[in-house]
């Protein structure tokens, strides 16, 4: 019987990197990438940036023209949604009514916006930040006049977009139900450095407040933000950016196992060995935690989309990448690689005044993640620390002038030092 | 329009067109050259569109910024002189002919 191929469900980032590494490795037989969004496959990290300042053009979003598509012989269905998996008979069913056979399947459906259970959301002028669509009504609301917007929640996509309301001239309040910014992604300290920034560029950092409600005008468009400790907030465009929910009803409605995410296995398999699921979408084991986790991040979709490229040609390798992520506030650069979360002990290096400074991250004496704020050459050094399990003792880190440049450029360094 | 070739860590090269305003980077990505990751889609942050600048080539390439330098420490194969990330490397016909070798590994 003919090879039915490869179905790869979700044309965003990690989508369309499975695609193409299946062909770049040589895989020959028919391969489908299946969309709901209208458009070409994009990139999402300019979307609460660059793109929203006009720095980034719409055609620099696009991670591939239609001429790719065909010159290599990628099938991509776009403006429709998989709609159900019949796992047994390994097909995909979809909303405008074809069906796809499968060999293998792919499941890479990237996550959704969390809401809040708080009266008033639907109101006009309330935003959430996913899509292309959503970064251009956002674009067009930001374009205009200054706006009193009220950003809920300080993550990532949160506070990027905070500095890009405000680098545009609008005025910005964050409400943040934790104690600190970006609590469980970064260090107290980076945190504590970050959140000074957002206050020295004049944003109102709210943190530990509740959001209870949102109130509209007779036209019903938001006007008001209403906190837990009565505070009423005026607000003409409010953005939720209070993290993301893994899309997992298609797998869950054919009978996968589900929580939190696709559950894979260290080969990204889903419990049906014929069908994957990588990126946002999938919670797979850390060979570094010892647990199951999920990551959104675009590294974390690009190095999964490899990988299960790679063993869908058969050359099958369990999933170890070092995760690393990037964020861009005003003209900070912010770099996290490993992980950072469950440390016991902390070394800062560098200039934290001249926004210069890394924290590095120990667990029982060991480097398990490094934080940089303007020191890429530290951040590409830890992941290569990282990916090799060496580096510094907190002790050798501590010692004045320490750098990793250095450390990693002396010859008794197990990492290989530049030529 | 410029003609770009990428010899692969195995010897093959392949020869593309490739149009301004795109970048070295870009050029690859389009022609699903394997070898190029480019994570951070050219925002100079990753390191995973690290390239060697073949030796014998004169064409004129732009400075290096700090930024570049300071993400070349970090790629996954070692840091040579010839050592660029081709997305900092922007396609007009003055770089018409340039080589480009791809390291064995981006990431
Ligand atoms: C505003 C913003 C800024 C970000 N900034 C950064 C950053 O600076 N650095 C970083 O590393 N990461 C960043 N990220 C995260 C990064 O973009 C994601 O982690 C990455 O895109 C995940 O890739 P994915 O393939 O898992 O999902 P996605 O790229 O989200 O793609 C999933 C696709 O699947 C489609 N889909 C879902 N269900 C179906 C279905 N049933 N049928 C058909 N199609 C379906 C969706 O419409 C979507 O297009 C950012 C994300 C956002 C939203
Ligand atoms: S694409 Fe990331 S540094 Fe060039």
């Amino acid at each position: 019987m003919a090879p039915r191929g490869v179905v790869v469900v979700g044309a965003g980032q990690g989508g369309l990197d499975t695609v193409a590494a299946l062909r770049a490795k040589g895989y020959g037989g028919p391969v489908t990438l299946v969309g709901e969004e209208p458009v070409l496959p994009y990139q999402r990290p300019p979307l609460s940036k660059g793109f929203l300042t006009g720095a980034v053009a719409r055609g620099e979003l696009t991670l591939r023209t239609e001429s790719f598509f065909e010159a290599q012989d990628i099938a991509l269905v776009s403006g429709d949604r998989a709609q159900h998996i019949e796992v047994e008979r390994q097909r995909v069913r979809l909303a405008s009514g074809g069906t796809l056979g499968y060999d293998k399947l792919v499941l890479a459906t990237g996550s959704r916006p969390r809401t809040l259970p708080v009266p008033g959301m639907d109101l006009s002028g309330v935003l959430t930040l996913r899509t292309l669509a959503d970064a251009e009504a956002l674009r067009t609301l930001l374009d205009g006049p200054p706006r009193q917007v009220v950003v809920l929640g300080a993550g990532f996509v949160g506070l990027e977009l905070a500095s890009t309301a405000r680098v545009l001239g609008h005025d910005v309040t964050v409400v943040e139900a934790q104690r600190r910014v970006l609590a469980r992604a970064l260090t107290p300290q980076m945190s504590q450095w970050l959140a000074e920034r957002h206050a020295q560029q004049g944003v109102r950092l709210l943190l530990g407040q509740e959001v209870t409600a949102l109130h509209g005008t007779a036209a019903g468009e938001v006007a008001v933000v209403r906190l837990r400790d009565g505070r009423r907030l005026p607000a003409d465009l409010v953005v939720v950016g209070v993290g993301a929910l893994p899309n997992t009803q298609l797998a869950a409605e054919a009978g996968l196992l589900v929580g939190d995410g696709v559950v894979v296995d260290r080969w990204l398999r889903t419990d049906d060995r014929s069908v994957y699921a990588i990126g946002d979408c999938a919670r797979f084991p850390s060979t570094r935690l010892g647990r199951h986790i999920r990551l959104e991040s675009v590294q974390n979709a690009s190095d999964q989309a490899r990988c299960v490229a790679a063993a869908i040609c058969g050359e099958s390798a369990p999933y170890t990448a070092v995760p690393w992520f990037w964020s861009e506030q005003y003209a900070l650069r912010l770099q996290m690689a490993g992980l950072t979360a469950g440390h016991d002990e902390t070394v800062t290096v560098g200039d934290p005044d001249g926004a210069r400074f890394s924290v590095l991250c120990f667990r029982e004496g060991r480097l398990t993640g490094v934080e940089s704020m303007g020191r890429p050459a530290d951040h590409g050094i830890a992941r290569r620390l990282l990916s090799s399990d060496t580096g510094p003792s907190p002790a050798e880190t501590r010692a004045p002038g320490f750098d990793l440049k250095s450390y990693a450029m002396k010859p008794s360094s197990t990492v290989p030092a530049p030529a | 329009m410029a003609k770009i070739t990428y010899l692969h860590p195995n010897g093959t090269a392949t020869v593309v067109d490739v149009q301004a305003p795109n970048t070295v980077m870009r050029g690859a990505k389009l022609h699903n050259i394997d070898g190029i990751e480019a994570q951070c889609g050219g925002s100079a942050q990753c390191g995973t569109c690290h390239v060697y600048v073949d030796e014998d080539s004169t064409v004129p390439l732009p400075p290096m910024d700090s930024v570049e330098d300071d993400v070349l420490y970090g790629t996954a194969c070692p840091r040579r002189e010839s050592s660029r990330l081709s997305c900092q490397l922007p396609v007009s016909e003055e770089i018409d002919g340039l080589v480009v070798r791809l390291p064995e590994a981006q990431s």
